[in-house]
């Protein structure tokens, strides 16, 4: 296990070190310290290494994640694995807004709650909150999964492209475009995988499925009088 | 008088219904649907036409025609980058995407801009291999909706433009059209093919000039703090704006004015939001004065550059650089006359097409489509915009030393009158035969 005193190495000295890492690295564990909630920790990073962040961060920590795992022993800061490539995130205590924001892949396990906008934007991401997330969540989200195992706020899903999301407690309100959708096989599979990788115990059957309407795809401009 | 044909009241057009109006007010009535466009305004506003270069005389020295030297190169992004970019000419491309445009223009685009020395930009929707492979100096636009956004593209570039707004439409998002949603676009921006994609008026992850200076700090941590990052204003709030770019972290402010181009936007948003480039560049170089900073924060201004004269009247009034990217367009061959007979098909003509969105531009410019893409050669393509930018630099060296300068960045506000009241109002210089800046205390 390798330590860096975050105080001591500075953020940039701890970035560096971290996106210095190669794909076959033998110092896979790393543990940072002192973190302070500052922001943008373990920014960028490219290896299959695990890190584990003591405390709770500030913006943007595992911003652009590929294929590392980063754990955060505490909350975290808003925009938390924003557009993550590949790789885990797992946040132990509560996400600020924009979790997981226009992530491409890899998958982000937030074992409190989310604010608002969790999901923004999301390209590909999985993104598994074990309780509650905050208004506008999956706003304009394009491709990969949220599953809400508590309740989510208003407008969930709002301008929804073809995410697929996932909620088992109340949904305060659909966003634009937001519907409810039958619960097929492929769906409990998908949700049954996804839980299992997020460390839920829970049961497919207790979610309710959402998605595109698909009323909002093609603007009417056929106006060329 | 002749009592069976008495003299007629003449017919008189009226200017506030005009015909062009009228046209509009029957399309609407038809169809209910708002007009969307590309390009940037056509309405008339003060512009550079508006100013003249005074010259040198008794009390200025000249510099002889095209022999003596007259130095045009420029450095963006020395505050903070390790790597600033190091350009040959005061006029960059700018952002354009893939999608809206087609891959043999992003070729030529890159092409052209090595040739002369200068930068190219990507656009919404990512960073293609054949851009980045023709494009000596490469600045990634980082934009609301984050299509195609990936950390490896991000190493790859020269510089990374932060987009909050743009000339055309400050405040509004965008939309690539399904027509132009091909396989590659649509896979690129991880949507299906053929369905309109909306380009997000705001940032998903930061929502004020406080946050953007920790995204700042996340780009840079990502990057290595190896390459400038420029942030991208409309003609707004251009003073504030400015300040607040700073603020937030710049290394370069990329200004852009009313005249600038869209790919597609309502025709309503183009014409009245936004202020005209002229106005705007005075206000930002007093933003980056008050601060200290001008010079040491680059301002990079666009929106309706076109000639040679327009570089330097920019230049002069505090710009260290411009962008342009309709003219560069229509150096490659958009609106060319020679596709006539097409635009009749589609309903205009020859420097009136702005149908961008339609994906149908007989140009092969402003599409996806294979057969009218293939009608642009990126190579040849390549060469008329580097023709282009050589004359562009030329003309404003030219000026330059009418003036009695060694470099183009020596010209300065005192080289210029304006020729109207608006003109000389914004951008602060005498109005013409007088010492009158309107606005100015003491007036």
């Amino acid at each position: 296990m390798q330590v860096v005193d975050l105080e001591a190495e500075g953020l940039r000295g701890l970035n560096k070190t971290l996106q210095a890492q190669q794909m076959a690295t033998n110092q896979t564990a790393w543990e940072v310290v002192n973190a302070r909630g500052a922001h943008a920790i373990a920014v960028g990073l490219d290896a299959p290494i695990e890190v584990t962040v003591r405390g709770s961060t500030g913006y943007y920590c595992a911003g652009m994640n590929k294929q590392a795992k980063i754990t955060v022993d505490g909350s975290a800061g808003p925009g938390v694995a924003e557009n993550m490539m590949s790789g885990l995130v797992v946040i132990e205590g509560d996400a600020s807004q924009y979790a997981g924001a226009t992530g491409h892949g890899g998958t982000l396990v937030i074992k409190g709650n989310a604010s608002s906008r969790c999901g923004i934007s999301m390209k590909g991401i999985d993104i598994v909150v074990h309780g509650n997330v905050g208004h506008m969540s999956a706003f304009m989200a394009q491709s990969g999964n949220l599953v809400v195992c508590g309740d989510a706020g208003d407008a969930l899903g709002d301008s929804i492209y073809e995410a697929r999301l996932f909620v088992r407690g109340s949904v305060k309100s659909l966003g634009a475009d937001c519907i409810e959708k039958e619960m097929r096989p492929e769906h409990l599979s998908l949700l049954a995988d996804l839980l299992e990788r997020g460390g839920v115990d829970a049961k497919p059957e207790e979610f309710r499925r959402y998605g595109s309407a698909r009323q909002l795809y093609n603007f009417n401009i056929d106006n060329a009088y | 008088m002749n009592k069976h044909n008495p003299p007629m009241t003449a017919s008189i057009q009226s200017s506030t219904f005009s015909q062009s109006i009228n046209a509009e007010i029957r399309r609407a009535a038809a169809t209910g649907i708002y007009d969307i466009r590309g390009g940037g305004a056509k309405r008339k506003v003060p512009h550079f036409d508006d100013l003249l270069f005074l010259g040198a005389s008794m009390s200025r020295y000249p510099l002889e025609g095209y022999r003596e030297r007259c130095d045009t190169n420029v450095t963006l992004g020395t505050r903070f980058a390790e790597n600033p970019i190091e350009l040959d000419i005061p006029i960059t491309i700018a952002g354009m995407s893939f999608g809206a445009l087609s891959g043999q223009a992003k070729e030529a685009l890159g092409r052209g801009a090595t040739l002369a020395g200068t930068s190219t930009t990507t656009g919404d929707g990512g960073m293609t291999p054949e851009e980045r492979g023709h494009s000596n100096k490469l600045v990634y636009q980082y934009l609301p909706s984050r299509y195609g956004m990936n950390p490896d593209d991000l190493r790859r570039a020269d510089a990374i433009e932060i987009v909050v707004g743009q000339g055309a439409k400050p405040g509004g998002g965008g939309m690539l059209l399904g027509q132009k949603i091909s396989d590659r676009v649509a896979e690129m921006r991880n949507l299906p093919k053929g369905i309109d994609q909306r380009s997000a008026c705001r940032h998903p992850d930061w929502t004020g000039p406080d946050d953007l200076e920790i995204k700042i700090l996340e780009l840079r941590e990502i990057t290595g703090w190896k390459v400038p990052i420029y942030i991208k204003v409309g003609g707004a709030r251009p003073y504030f704006d400015t300040t607040l770019a700073v603020k937030a972290g710049a290394d370069v402010v990329v200004l852009d004015g009313m005249q600038g181009g869209t790919a597609a936007t309502q025709d309503v948003f183009i014409e009245h939001v936004g202020q005209p480039t002229l106005a705007c560049i005075r206000p930002a170089v007093q933003a980056l004065q008050d601060q200290g900073m001008h010079r040491e924060v680059q301002l990079i201004v666009s929106g309706g550059i076109r000639t040679g004269a327009d570089v330097a009247k920019a230049i002069a009034l505090g710009a260290d650089a411009v962008a342009i990217g309709t003219a560069a367009l229509i150096a490659l061959g958009d609106n060319d006359p020679r596709w006539e007979d097409e635009y009749q098909a589609l309903g205009t003509t020859a420097g009136a097409y702005d149908d961008w969105h339609e994906g149908r531009d007989p140009a092969g410019i402003t599409t996806q489509d294979p057969v009218l893409a293939a009608r642009l050669d990126p190579v040849e393509g390549g060469r008329r915009l580097n023709n282009y930018l050589k004359v562009m630099t030329l003309e404003a060296q030219t000026l330059a030393r009418a003036c009695g300068k060694s470099h183009i960045h020596n010209l300065e506000p005192e080289d210029l009158c304006a020729l109207t009241v608006e003109a000389a109002a914004m951008a602060q210089v005498p109005l013409s035969g007088t010492n009158w800046i309107p606005g100015q205390v003491g007036y």
